[in-house]
Order: structure tokens, then C-alpha cells, then sequence
């Protein structure tokens, strides 16, 4: 029954994309809502009866690739790990399924949007419920096909085309190293299914690799391959740049694909394979590493974006890097809470955004909101309790993991987990700063709106708000909620065998013990953050904006991303349209084909052509070459007869 | 054996289909329309005896099935030999399948000299035919030469403005590197006694000898295929050729050029094949990363799509000379999949040809609007392009990867840049042609597809699909036949292993 919760989706998806012309608007929103409501229903039971009640599954579908000792199976893998993320997907998914019905309202292609949207839901999930790594990665691939058709849905602007592209290619490049990853686990192990991989891990311990002629560690090697994968499709620095574009996207695609769960889908795999990585501390270090500088560098961007929807971007991506720092040092069940507490709260904000662009006539710049709380109140509400989470404050879901992923990097107590941590704490700062600059900017203080903007501003329909309230709530008590089993003490029998959790338990222990300020800095901090922020946007708007005069250099380069979209358009995309006209035009055209068939071609013809002019027709021509040609044959005859 | 020769009932009934429509008569729309029909139905039951053909192919059997033997030139030991093993199966499915789907890609398209264009047709495929189940040396020479007769008046007459250029170019191309193979071939016969492919392959020759000989074939095939740097004829062939022309040359013909490295080189010569594996996975992934690079800047659908064909063809050599039982099937199957997908995408570029007289990029722009089936098709074939599992591009691709890895990690690394580099082109392709806005006022009125175009989609679609998400249907054929040879060439792959 379990497999209803994996194709109820793709039937949706199907039918709203087949058949959408005959079912109409209505028709396919109710096809598509209906079958991601049965499959969170199912999905829910999955959970209650293998992760709450110890009962994992696997169901074998058939043979997918098979090849000599290459087997690779299309099979739904239900642990609590896959469990926990099934739940999660299909009940953030159908709430953003029924979003979408008022947020879509009046647009030409709903049964096309509908489609997509289920159509994403079910690689997810078969990219979640994967036994091997091969099927991981057609999910992986999958997720990214979506994504790339809905951030490019709006397909006449030539913005969103241009965002999928890039979102797509980036994608790719992790996809690259994703790919050599695999076929290196096949190289050392001779499988690509987990439970080979795992068992094999022992024997792979000290052995190395030959890679593009140097001899490195093994697991090393496989764990940043694959690592590059993540990287890429978490949005991790360096592969990063394709998220904040993917906000071309519509709202509700940005709070399910680009928030909620496509994108830790590289949290999901370093998890899923912790067995592996924690057989390779060199690659868990450089995930700590990236995890942390990306937690860092986007909140430092994100204090500067005037887009409300970039700076729930940049927020996600350096949420994700928080994930990944707690992976690195080994507290997989933190990065897996993080995960499941971030999904609900970012796309509570995310859809409270969309609510707000919805209200205020598909208007996004924050400079051009203000004081909308009075016209809106439930979305600013929402969007308060949203923030909260977000910041950490105590008793809402965001404290419970942020705050534990923070104390596990200090009590891990090695050089690496100790600059996450420092590093980690002064994102907290900017992550409560920019979050209430955009509830100032938005909802407070004096607007900035066109007087018949603002004042057609409203609250969006229940269809909408409906959801938010689900999320709400699970932005709320979900720390609460979830912690005991995810992170406390019956973590072990909870996971099973599903993560490794040896250095996780050790981590845990060892931060109940640690000095009080440890506990009490990230919420102090997030405070800080919250009243420097309303100060400066609410009483003070004069220090900002000298700031940013004074400190120009620092603005402008965050404000530009560090520059990153610059660097690569200089450093690949030029080079390679530039090599691809010269290869074209000089290496094809003017050596191959000029050496080659024309050269050939030319010669031959020439040949041809002196000879014919060699026949002149005159009588005196031929018998003057007759008679040279005698000339110089009895010459040689007499020469050589000497 | 004797037996009911299948094999040469499959093989020759286009050429009887052939001379039917040769004998049609009547007023010029009379013999157009006979002529079509005629070459349809042939090609329809050219594809149902294959499909029998299959269904009584025993694939768990590494040997030769179907053989038939009649002795043709005793004197010279030279006989009239057929068969098919897992290898050349799938090929003989993939020709019987797309030849009918070329006669109906021309239906509305040829209107001059309709007859003698499906004749040639029908010709080319029992042309095609014999050369992927030819046994004998010498049978399959003829064979694979006499492909080009038919193929260089398809393009050399019913092609594009430069037709002649590009036909002319095709031909000699190809010529040149086909006479060092019969050289070989007279060679590999003075030194053996004999042209059996069978006999051949366990017949020991000297290493000094095979190098000469493996160097002879490899200028064959490698243009055929074609490997970087003899690619230059295929952008221009493709251009000028009309669209069925362009589906089977990228279908079928270019294939010739990998079966031949499978069929000959490497069991032939497994010695020298092993010696020269480094110069083809050189070549090869120049292939890959040049000639992408080159088609992200054409302005050409179809060159476009040309220069891609060279790239995919580059992950097929790679995977022959990988010595593995991944990177071989899976170039095998990655021809398989290019057979299909690249031709439904010459049949792609066909359909927007037919309708605006343009095969440039900027003729184009914001179809979607007009032509959404179009657009969903196309998404489709250009996924399959990308290699995105699911599809059929996948498989082979990931395959060929996993082979080359054990092989050489330079290889698959610089290869995999591949699967980056082939979705920018194709998605930026896609992205100048379906989305943004329309605003050309000659697009105005550019309809969807109709009923014949949804026909020859449909079965090209579902047969994508099916490759990626069931591969084994064709993956399980070539499994034993690939695993003997392997056993075979078992040196070539400790010599690969060891001395990379």
C-alpha cells in the first residue's frame, strides 16, 4: 500500500497533464489536491508504522539497469530516514498543492502548473525512497527537470527562461561529480545498493584510488564526489548561484521546490550515505567547511536584497549550509531535524511572501511595501510566527535544531566544527536582522506603496491561508514535538540502522555538559539581530541608508553577491561560446576541412586543371615536348650505358 | 543450417517491395501515391518478419542464430553467410523500425520523383540489413559500400541547395577511409585463407600485422561513426539532406561505424586493439568536449544536431574500447538510443522545416504558444538528449561511464563534461525555439502537429520511455553475446587495466 504514497502523485500528475484540456481548471486541481491528500493520508500511516513502530520495508518494483555485476532496481525503500522525508514531502507538498489553487487564480496554464507540481512531488519521493544509487539519481535528475520547467513556467520571459537554464546547467555540474561519484562506488565495491555499499565500507578503509593520475584515499575520493552533487543541488557555495534566480519561479514552486525539499535533497544524500562519509573524516571536514562559509556568505547577502523573495532565498541557502555543517561533524539527526523544522517554517514564509506579492499586485520590492500589517494582518502574523522560527527564538521549531546544531559543532570540539560554530553564531545575528528588515520594511512603519496598491491590499483568500495555518503549526510546535525521538533519548531506537549515529550519540552527550553561555548565545544574539533591526528600519531608516553610502565598497559587493555571476560568465560561459565559434570557424572549417575534403578537393582539381591546360591544341607545342622528351630519355640512356 | 531463411526473407523483402513500386504506372499522382503506399506496407512487413525475427531469438545464447550458408565462391572460400547474436539483433529491430517511419516522415515532403525516392529507400534498407547480419568478410564489404549508392543520391538529389557539394563530400569521405578496408580485408585474406567472421576471430594473427590491419579499419569505421577529427562531412550531409535522409543517417548508418569496431577490430584484432585503445579514448573525448562545444555556438538546427550526433558517438567508442562488460553494452545500447532519439529529432527540425522552409534558430521563437504537443515532444526527445535517467540517453550514457571509470578516470572524467556541456546546447536550443515570446509575424499561423506527425511520434515517444525506464528488454539481448566476447579478449582487458 505503501506504493500508493509514491504514484498517487504520478497518476495526478498524469491525468492534470494528459488530460487537462477536458478536465479543465478545476478539474485538474481537484485530480491533483486529491491525490496528494491520499498520499499524505498513506504516507502518515507509513510513518506512524515504520519509523514510530520499527517496521522497515522494502518493496522490490523490478530490474531497472542490469549490466555484468551493475544491478540497479527500481525499489521503495521505507525506513524511518526515507519514512520521516515522505511524510514531510507529501504534507508540505499538498498544503502548497491547495495554495496553489488561489495563487494561481486566472492564470492561462493551471492544469499545466498542477501537473509539474505532482510531477516533482513524485521524483522527490522516488529520489527519498531510493535503495541504490542509481535510482537516487534518476529522482535527483527528476527533481531537477521540474524545477527547471517551473522556474521557467512564466515561459515568455525571457528572465525565467534564462533562471531554469542556469538553475539546470549548475545543477549539472554537481551532477558531474555526482556521476563520477557513482561509478567510483561501482569501481571499489561492485554495486551501487546501499546495504553492499555499507557492508563494504570496512574494507575500504586505507585503500586508495588512482584519480586523474594521483593516488588519493578511496572513500575520500567517493565522499567529495558525491559531496559535489549535494553541493550542487543544495545550492551550497560556489554552486550556489542558480537559487536566488530560481525565484523567477512561481511563489508557490520557490516554497516547495527551493525551500522545502528539492534542495535539501544534499542534505538527504550525505545522510542517507552517513555510513560512508563517516568512514571518511577528510571529506566530512570539507563538508563542515562548505557548510558553514555558505551559512556565512548568503545571510551576509541577504542583509542587503531588496527582493522579498531573494532574501528568503538567500536564507535558504544559508539554512542548508547549517544542515551540512551538522552533518560534517558527524550529528546527522540534528541536520535531519533542521531539515524537517526548516521545511515547515520556510515555506510557511515563503507562502506568507507569495501572500503578500499576491495582496499587493505582483509587487516583490521591499522598497515599495511598508505598513502592511494594518491591510493584511493574518499574512503578518503568519509571517511573525514564520520569523520566529527562523531565528530561533525559544519554544518555536527553529531553537530546538538551530540551536542544537550549534552546540554539537562546539561540543564536536575539533579546529573545523569550531569555526562552523563561530561562524555558524554570527549567521544567527544576520538571519534575525534580515528577517525583521523584511517584516519591517513589509508590514511596519510607513508604506511605500502606491496609494491604490495599498489600499486594495488585503489578506488572500482561506484557500490560501488555510495551508499557512498547517505550517504554522508545525513551525511552531514542531521542535517541541519532534525532538524527543529525532535527537533525544530513544534517538537510537528511532533511526535504527537507518543513520549513523555512533559520533552523533557521543556529540549529544557531550553538549549537555557544555558552558552556559554556549546555550543561551545563538537566542541573545537572534534578540540582538531582532532589535537592531526594527531600530534601524523602523525609528532610524536615516543610519541604514548612510551606511550604505559610507560603507559603498561592502554594499555594493553584497549587494552584487560577492560577485559570483560575474566570475563565471567571465570564466566559463564567454570562454566556451568564445572556444565553441573558434573551433567551429577555425578548427572545422578553416584546418580540418581546408586539410581535409576541400584541400583534397582543390588539389586535385588544380592537377586536373594543369593538365588540361597542357593540351593546347598546337601542333609546334606537341612536337617540341615530343622531341625535348626524346632528347632528354636519349641522354639518359646514353649516360647510363657508360 | 538450413532452414527457412528467415533472416534473407527480412533482408531482401524491401528490394521485392522495390521492384513492385518500380513497376507502378500510371499519371504522376497515380505513382506517387502507389509508390508511397507501396513502400509503407513493405517497410510495415519488413518490421513485422524483424519482430518475428526477435521473438524467436534466443538471447540467453552467445552464438550466431538464424545462420544460413550457401557457398558462393568456393574457390575463394567465400560464401554467402548471415546470422544475428545479441550484438547485431537490436540493429536489425532498429532499421526495420525507422525505415517505415522514414517513408512516412517523407509522405507529404518528397514531391518530385516520389518513386524513385522510396525505391531508394527500400534499397538502403536491405542494404542496412545485410551489412548488420553479413557473416563473410567480403559480403559485408559489399554491403556496407553499397550503402552509400543509395544514401548519395538521397542527399545528392532530393537535398537542399548544396546538395551536390554535400553528397559528393559524403561520398568520398567515406570512400577514402572504406578502400585502406578493403585493402585489410585483401590482407587479413592472403594471411588467413579465409573471409568467415566466425573463423576469423580465432584465428591468430601477428601483432606487427595487426596493427596495419586494425589501422585500415579504424579509418573506416572512424569515419563512419565519425570520430573527431573526420566528423566534417556529417554537419554538411545533414544539412542538405532531406529529413528521412537525416534520420537514417543518424540512425542507422553512423551505427555501421561502431558494430564494425565491435564485429571486426576488437575480436579480430583484439592485440592491437588493446595497444590502440589510448588514440581512441583521445579522440573520442576530444569528440565529446569539441564538438559540444562547437554546437553551442551553431545558428543550424540540424548542424546543431549533427555536431551533437559526433559527441554521442564519442561516448560509443569510448565504451567499445572500454573492455568492460558495462562501457561495451552500454555503447551498444548508446547507439541504440542515439538511433532513436537523434532521429525523432531530425524528425523534430523535419516538422518546423515542412512548415516555415527554415532550419535556422532565429527563424524561430515562442512556439509553445502555437504548437504545444510540438513542444511536449521535443521537451521529450531533448531529455532523451541530455542523457536524463528515465529516458533512453540515460542508460548507455551511464553505462559507458561506469566502463570507462575502470578503464581510465581521465576518460570518464573529461567524458562526463559531456553530459554538462549537452545540456546547455540543448536546452538553450530548446529555449530559442518553444519559449519566449512570439513575435514573428510569419509564425503566426503555424499550426500543431497533425495526425501522420503524431503517428511517427508516438511510437518514437513510448519507445524512449521504454528504453529508460525497461531497459533490460534490450540490455538483456546483448548481455551474453557481450560477455563471450569479452571472455575472448580477456588480454585486451588486463592489458587495458594494467597499462593505464
Amino acid at each position: 500500500m505503501y506504493a500508493f504514497a509514491i504514484f498517487l502523485p504520478l497518476i495526478g500528475c498524469l491525468l492534470a497533464g494528459l488530460f487537462g484540456r477536458p478536465l479543465g481548471d478545476r478539474g485538474a486541481q481537484l485530480v491533483t489536491c486529491g491525490a496528494m491528500l491520499a498520499a499524505a493520508a498513506i504516507a502518515a500511516i507509513a510513518f506512524y508504522e515504520v519509523a514510530l513502530g520499527g517496521a522497515p520495508r522494502d518493496i522490490k518494483l523490478f530490474t531497472w539497469i542490469d549490466s555484468g555485476a551493475l544491478e540497479a532496481n527500481w525499489a521503495l525503500r521505507f525506513d524511518t530516514l526515507s519514512a520521516t522525508m515522505v511524510a514531510m514531502i507529501t504534507l508540505v507538498s499538498s498544503m502548497i498543492h491547495i495554495y496553489s489553487i488561489g495563487y494561481m487564480e486566472g492564470d492561462p496554464s493551471v492544469p499545466r502548473f498542477m501537473s509539474y507540481l505532482s510531477l516533482f512531488t513524485f521524483a522527490m519521493l522516488m529520489l527519498v525512497t531510493a535503495d541504490n544509487l542509481v535510482q537516487l539519481f534518476f529522482g535527483w535528475e527528476g527533481v531537477g527537470l521540474t524545477s527547471y520547467l517551473l522556474i521557467g513556467f512564466r515561459y515568455e520571459r525571457s528572465a525565467a527562461n534564462a533562471a531554469a537554464l542556469k538553475a539546470f546547467l549548475v545543477n549539472r555540474v554537481g551532477d558531474l561529480g555526482f556521476m563520477l561519484g557513482i561509478c567510483g562506488v561501482f569501481y571499489a565495491v561492485g554495486s551501487v545498493e546501499y546495504d553492499t555499499i555499507f557492508s563494504a565500507v570496512p574494507s575500504l578503509a586505507g585503500r586508495e584510488i588512482a584519480f586523474l593520475g594521483m593516488r588519493l584515499d578511496l572513500l575520500t575520493t567517493l565522499c567529495l564526489l558525491l559531496f559535489i552533487g549535494a553541493m550542487g543541488k543544495s545550492a551550497q557555495l560556489g554552486l550556489h548561484t542558480w537559487l536566488p534566480d530560481a525565484m523567477e519561479g512561481p511563489t508557490p514552486v520557490s516554497a516547495l521546490i527551493h525551500a522545502a525539499t528539492m534542495v535539501t535533497a544534499g542534505v538527504f544524500m550525505v545522510v542517507r550515505l552517513s555510513p560512508l562519509f563517516e568512514a571518511a573524516p577528510a571529506a566530512l571536514d570539507f563538508v563542515t567547511l562548505v557548510g558553514a562559509a555558505t551559512a556565512f556568505f548568503a545571510a551576509t547577502v541577504g542583509l542587503v536584497q531588496t527582493d522579498i523573495k531573494r532574501v528568503i532565498a538567500y536564507s535558504t541557502c544559508s539554512q542548508l549550509g547549517y544542515m551540512f555543517f551538522a552533518c560534517g561533524i558527524g550529528a546527522y539527526p540534528a541536520a535531519m531535524f533542521h531539515l524537517i523544522t526548516h521545511a515547515f517554517f520556510k515555506a510557511l514564509l515563503f507562502l506568507c511572501a507569495g501572500a503578500v506579492i499576491h495582496g499587493v499586485h505582483h509587487e516583490q520590492d521591499l522598497n515599495r511595501m511598508g505598513g502592511l500589517a494594518a491591510r493584511m494582518p493574518v499574512t503578518a502574523a503568519l509571517m511573525w510566527i514564520g520569523s520566529l522560527s527562523l531565528a530561533g527564538m525559544p519554544m518555536f521549531a527553529g531553537y530546538y535544531s538551530k540551536d542544537l546544531i550549534l552546540e554539537s559543532a562546539f561540543a564536536a570540539n575539533t579546529p573545523v566544527a569550531t569555526i562552523a560554530f563561530w561562524l555558524g553564531l554570527a549567521g544567527v545575528l544576520m538571519t534575525a536582522f534580515y528577517s525583521w528588515r523584511l517584516l519591517a520594511l513589509a508590514f511596519h512603519g510607513q508604506t511605500r506603496a502606491k496609494h491604490d496598491v495599498y489600499h486594495h491590499a488585503h489578506d488572500a483568500p482561506a484557500v490560501m491561508i488555510a495551508p499557512l495555518f498547517v505550517l504554522a503549526v508545525g513551525a511552531v510546535i514542531g521542535g517541541w514535538a519532534l525532538h524527543g525521538l529525532f535527537v533525544g533519548e530513544g534517538m537510537d531506537k528511532f533511526w535504527g540502522d537507518s543513520v549513523a549515529l555512533a559520533k552523533a550519540g557521543e556529540i549529544f552527550e557531550a553538549a549537555h555538559l557544555l558552558p552556559g553561555w554556549v546555550p543561551a548565545a545563538p537566542v541573545l544574539l537572534a534578540l540582538g539581530g531582532i532589535v537592531l533591526a526594527l531600530v534601524l528600519y523602523l525609528s532610524r531608516p536615516d543610519i541604514p541608508a548612510a551606511v550604505a553610502q559610507r560603507a559603498g565598497g561592502l554594499y555594493r559587493f553584497l549587494l552584487n553577491k560577492w560577485y559570483f555571476d560575474e566570475l563565471y560568465d567571465m570564466i566559463f560561459v564567454q570562454p566556451a561560446l568564445a572556444l565553441g565559434r573558434g573551433l567551429w570557424k577555425g578548427g572545422d572549417e578553416a584546418v580540418i576541412n581546408a586539410a581535409g575534403p576541400d584541400g583534397v578537393a582543390a588539389a586535385t582539381l588544380g592537377l586536373a586543371m594543369r593538365a588540361s591546360r597542357l593540351q593546347t591544341g598546337r601542333l609546334y607545342h606537341y612536337a617540341f615536348a615530343m622531341l625535348a622528351a626524346l632528347v632528354a630519355a636519349l641522354t639518359y640512356f646514353l649516360l647510363s650505358g657508360e | 543450417m538450413v532452414g527457412f531463411p528467415l533472416l534473407s526473407l527480412t533482408i531482401f523483402l524491401p528490394l521485392i517491395g522495390a521492384l513492385f513500386v518500380l513497376a507502378v504506372r500510371g499519371d504522376d499522382e497515380e505513382i506517387a501515391r502507389n509508390a508511397r503506399f507501396g513502400a509503407l506496407w513493405t517497410s510495415l512487413a519488413t518490421f513485422a518478419l524483424s519482430l518475428l525475427v526477435w521473438t524467436r531469438f534466443d538471447a540467453s545464447s552467445a552464438e550466431f542464430q538464424f545462420v544460413e550458408r550457401i557457398e558462393w565462391l568456393p574457390a575463394f572460400r567465400i560464401a554467402y553467410v548471415l546470422g544475428v547474436d545479441g550484438i547485431s539483433m537490436p540493429f536489425v529491430l532498429l532499421i526495420t523500425l525507422l525505415t517505415p517511419i522514414c517513408v512516412l516522415a517523407s509522405w507529404t515532403a518528397i514531391t518530385v520523383r516520389v518513386k524513385e525516392y522510396m525505391i531508394a529507400f527500400l534499397i538502403l534498407e536491405t542494404l542496412m540489413l545485410g551489412a548488420f547480419c553479413a557473416l563473410d568478410f567480403v559480403l559485408f564489404y559489399i554491403f556496407f559500400e553499397g550503402v552509400l549508392i543509395p544514401m548519395f543520391l538521397i542527399i545528392g538529389i532530393w537535398g537542399g541547395p548544396r546538395r551536390v557539394y554535400s553528397a559528393y563530400k559524403f561520398f568520398f569521405y567515406t570512400l577514402a577511409g572504406s578502400v585502406l578496408l578493403l585493402v585489410a580485408l585483401l590482407v587479413l585474406y592472403d594471411e588467413t585463407g579465409t573471409t568467415s567472421v566466425i573463423e576469423l576471430a580465432s584465428h591468430p594473427v601477428s601483432l606487427s600485422l595487426q596493427r596495419w590491419l586494425w589501422l585500415a579499419f579504424f579509418a573506416s569505421f572512424a569515419v563512419k561513426l565519425p570520430m573527431w577529427p573526420v566528423h566534417t562531412w556529417l554537419p554538411d550531409a545533414h544539412v542538405e539532406a532531406p529529413t528521412a535522409g537525416s534520420v537514417i543517417l543518424a540512425g542507422v548508418l553512423l551505427k555501421l561505424g561502431g558494430y564494425g569496431f565491435l564485429r571486426f577490430s576488437l575480436p579480430i584484432l583484439p592485440a592491437a586493439s588493446a595497444e590502440f585503445a589510448p588514440l581512441i579514448f583521445a579522440l573520442s573525448v576530444i569528440a565529446i568536449i569539441y564538438t559540444s562545444l562547437v554546437a553551442l555556438v551553431q545558428e543550424d538546427m540540424k548542424k546543431l544536431i549533427a555536431y551533437s550526433s559526433v559527441a554521442h558517438m564519442g561516448f560509443v567508442t569510448i565504451g567499445i574500447f572500454s573492455g568492460s562488460q558495462q562501457g561495451v553494452q552500454g555503447a551498444v545500447f548508446q547507439m541504440l538510443a542515439h538511433g532513436i532519439v537523434s532521429a525523432a529529432l531530425f524528425l523534430c527540425v523535419g516538422v518546423l522545416y515542412d512548415r516555415m522552409h527554415s532550419r535556422s534558430i532565429a527563424t524561430y521563437g515562442g512556439l509553445v504558444k502555437r504548437m504545444p504537443n510540438y513542444a511536449v515532444v521535443l521537451m521529450v526527445f531533448s531529455m532523451a538528449a541530455v542523457g536524463l535517467p528515465g529516458t533512453a540517453g540515460f542508460v548507455g550514457e551511464f553505462l559507458v561511464l561506469v566502463g570507462a571509470f575502470q578503464a581510465n578516470t581521465w576518460v570518464a572524467a573529461l567524458a562526463a563534461s559531456g553530459v554538462v556541456l549537452g545540456a546547455a546546447y540543448m536546452l538553450w536550443l530548446y529555449w530559442r525555439v518553444i519559449f519566449g515570446q512570439m513575435t514573428k509575424r510569419t509564425l503566426a499561423a503555424i499550426t500543431d502537429l497533425d495526425a501522420r506527425e503524431a503517428a511517427v511520434f508516438a511510437p518514437l515517444v513510448l519507445l524512449t520511455l521504454w528504453m529508460g525506464i525497461y531497459p533490460r528488454t534490450f540490455l538483456h539481448v546483448s548481455e551474453v553475446a557481450v560477455a563471450q566476447m569479452l571472455q575472448r579478449l580477456a588480454p585486451l582487458k588486463a592489458a587495458l587495466l594494467t597499462g593505464l
